[in-house]
């Protein structure tokens, strides 16, 4: 628990002060966070279609199933590793259910229907998973989500009646609607864009609510929590349902994107990606996730180009990887945000920024 | 045993019961509507013969897993790389020297050495972060599993059996009887049973040394209360280094065996961690007849699974995880 628990010290240091309601909204307090803001807005203008899909359209999606766990981990405690399987899943089901190449196993039903079906079986099936995981505890939790997703993904390699084996389905159709086809390189830009947004501000909200409030004491002393009336395993699963409902929406968008979902996209080293992702970015934050889906979108495009550049073997690009985490958690408990706070703190005398907490939230 | 069966008849019953209509399946001949219902009997016992001897290898992984997990908290998601790496080293010895035997050894001691440098360098600094250590072992896997894709390729390679267990051996067990009287008998692999016997005496060796010898105890009581062991002058962090080596070592020697068995190639690190994680969570953490038991029932499962229903066998091996979940979420054996 230590790395989460000590990341939350250093956050509640911060958080401890007052702060006004609406402190994210405001230009003076936070131009980094608009300026990023405004980026994002015009990122058409300044992007082509590559680094539009390829690198933005990644970060935000493997950003908002990263976020699912950051919410988890950050604010209930429990690191959950079945995430991305609760994304593949939510993918698969729009495959099943929607159009794709694969007549024989499609239903066929047009995406207005196919995706809200997907979107609720999957949030089902990670409160399920949910509800196994919080009969245990702790460092158990990673082992049993580990475990469903692993055991997630060996099921798809071997099912051929719903999730055709290891070839998976390919050509999955994407939405069509007001003149629009949706998987145009713009607006699935801004459709991503939206969906992201949408979930970071209601991680946001939550964590102030009071159903956020008592998740989080939940995550800090289980014992008390029950002792004061509050029903820890409800809180728990309800967790676990809202963020396997945030995971779904990636995995939905992922499956847009890609137009195909097999078993390679729901593996062990995809679920093991979204653990790095979020904790490389920072899991106190729900602005963490987002940072670490960019800089690992950044590396995977790029690891291989730069390491042929300077003369090493380009196909290393997981040992990056896992060297840059394991830097990560051995020096800096909370990621990238905890490291730029300490150079924000350690750059600037304390009074000039009464308000502590920089960042997005 | 007898307590047992005082305190829960009904399932004393139960697995009576159990154990009856198996010894009956197996030594007894079929009659011919059974055989008609779900198949030969060579089948079954085939399947029952390959999952008791995939229970033995998944024994040796997941014991070490388990040691490892109840004396020192520690997750250790890497214990798939440490099985991996035993099986390639093992193969290079045996591929250089030709000697079986040899290659047991030299895995077992390499990968201890892993095991001791990790619990050394790495795992001392953050000791009693439970969370911040499986985070490592996470880290170290990746790293791991590229630097060996990296060494030796994405080929599959399988340890040669050496020429005195090649081969079948008959057991004194009827499958069939042909229509002239004459009995048929269980053909089975020579080294899979003597693989299994192996991971037997393992096994009865390892509860001997942890309930009856000096450093067995202090590992027992390390595994209760390591601070008082600790406050007693016991020098824990050498016992913490002892016992890392011994699971990361048995990983080697389990690497070695799953080469023999099967063959090792890059991905079966994952395999065998997620069996060791499946393994423990039935069996409780921590616990050596947890270790047994658990990966007995798993290896039947999957094997009896791949050969009657075919596409769900992972499912089976998931289900009986969930069921026990349900039931006793500490684990079949756990002590709790």
């Amino acid at each position: 628990m230590s790395l989460i628990e000590r990341a939350h010290l250093d956050a509640d240091i911060r958080t401890a002060e007052p702060r006004p309601a609406f402190a994210v909204l405001s230009v003076n307090e936070h131009p980094a966070a608009w300026i990023v803001a405004v980026l994002l807005l015009i990122m058409p203008l300044i992007a082509n279609g590559f680094f539009l899909i390829e690198i933005f359209g990644q970060t935000l999606i493997l950003g908002i199933i990263a976020l699912s766990l950051m919410f988890l981990a950050g604010y209930g405690g429990m690191v959950s590793l079945m995430q991305l399987t609760v994304a593949g899943f939510a993918g698969y089901m729009v495959a099943v259910f929607g159009v794709s190449g694969n007549a024989n196993i499609s239903l066929g039903w047009p995406w207005w229907l196919a995706m809200p079906v997907a979107l609720v079986l999957a949030t089902l099936f990670g409160t399920l998973g949910g509800a196994l995981a919080v009969r245990t505890e702790g460092i158990y939790t990673i082992m049993i989500t580990l475990a469903i997703g692993a055991a997630f993904f060996y099921f798809t390699n071997q099912n051929w009646a719903i999730f055709n084996g290891h070839t998976g389905i390919n050509t999955v159709a994407t939405p069509h609607f007001w003149g629009i086809d949706w998987r145009a390189d713009i607006p699935f830009y801004y459709l991503t864009l939206a969906i992201a947004a949408l979930c970071y501000f209601a991680v946001l909200y939550l964590s102030r609510a009071p159903f956020g409030l008592a998740l989080q004491g939940v995550r800090d002393n289980p014992r008390r929590m029950a002792a004061l009336g509050f029903n820890v395993n409800a809180h728990r699963v309800a967790a676990y349902a809202l963020a396997a409902f945030i995971a779904a929406l990636g995995g939905v968008l992922q499956v847009w994107d890609y137009h195909q979902i097999s078993p390679g996209s729901v593996a062990v080293e995809r679920c093991i990606d979204i653990l790095i992702i979020a904790v490389v970015g920072g899991i106190t934050r729900p602005v963490g996730p987002f940072i670490g889906a960019f800089i690992f979108v950044m590396l995977r495009t790029f690891a291989l180009d730069f390491l042929v550049k300077i003369g090493l073997d380009g196909n290393r690009f997981r040992l990056l990887i896992g060297i840059g985490f394991l830097v990560i958690v051995f020096w800096s408990s909370d990621g990238v945000v905890g490291l730029y706070e300490r150079w924000r703190r350690s750059g600037k005398p304390a009074a000039t920024h009464p308000r502590g907490g920089g960042g997005h939230g | 045993m007898t307590r047992f069966i005082e305190r829960h008849p009904a399932w004393a019953l139960i697995i009576l019961i159990a154990v009856a209509l198996l010894a009956w399946l197996v030594f007894a001949v079929w009659p011919p509507a059974l055989e008609d219902a779900i198949g030969r009997k060579k089948i079954f016992l085939n399947a029952l013969f390959n999952g008791v001897t995939l229970g033995g290898l998944y024994f040796l992984v997941a014991s070490g897993f388990t040691l490892i997990f109840g004396l020192m908290r520690n997750v250790n998601l890497a214990h798939g790389s440490l099985y991996l790496f035993g099986g390639y080293v093992g193969y290079g010895i045996s591929a250089a020297t030709g000697s079986w035997i040899l290659s047991f050894v030299v895995a077992f001691i390499a990968v201890a050495l892993v095991g001791v440098l990790l619990q050394v360098l790495v795992f001392r600094r953050m000791e009693g972060q439970d969370l911040r250590q499986t985070m490592v072992t996470i880290g170290l896997s990746i790293v791991f599993a590229d630097l060996m894709l990296w060494a030796v390729g994405g080929d599959f390679y399988q340890v040669q059996t050496p020429s005195w267990l090649v081969g079948p051996i008959e057991l004194p067990l009827m499958t069939a009887v042909k229509s002239s009287g004459e009995a048929v008998y269980l053909q089975y692999p020579l080294v899979r049973l003597v693989i299994f016997a192996a991971s037997v005496v393992i096994g009865v060796a390892m509860w001997l040394a942890l309930n009856r010898t000096r450093i067995g105890m202090m590992v027992r009581a390390g595994v209760d209360d390591r601070d008082i062991l600790a406050a007693t002058g016991v020098r824990i962090q050498l016992v913490f280094v002892l016992v890392f080596a011994l699971g990361a070592g048995l990983a080697g020697i389990a690497g070695v065996v799953g080469g023999t068995f099967q063959s090792i190639s890059p991905g079966e690190d994952t395999r065998f961690l997620l069996a060791s994680l499946v393994v423990v969570i039935v069996g409780g953490m921590g616990s050596i007849p947890g270790a047994a038991l658990g990966a007995l029932i798993i290896g039947l499962a999957e094997q009896l699974g791949s050969v009657y229903i075919p596409t769900y066998a992972i499912v089976v091996t998931f289900l009986i995880m969930v069921v026990v979940l349900a039931l006793r979420p500490q684990g079949l054996l756990a002590r709790r």
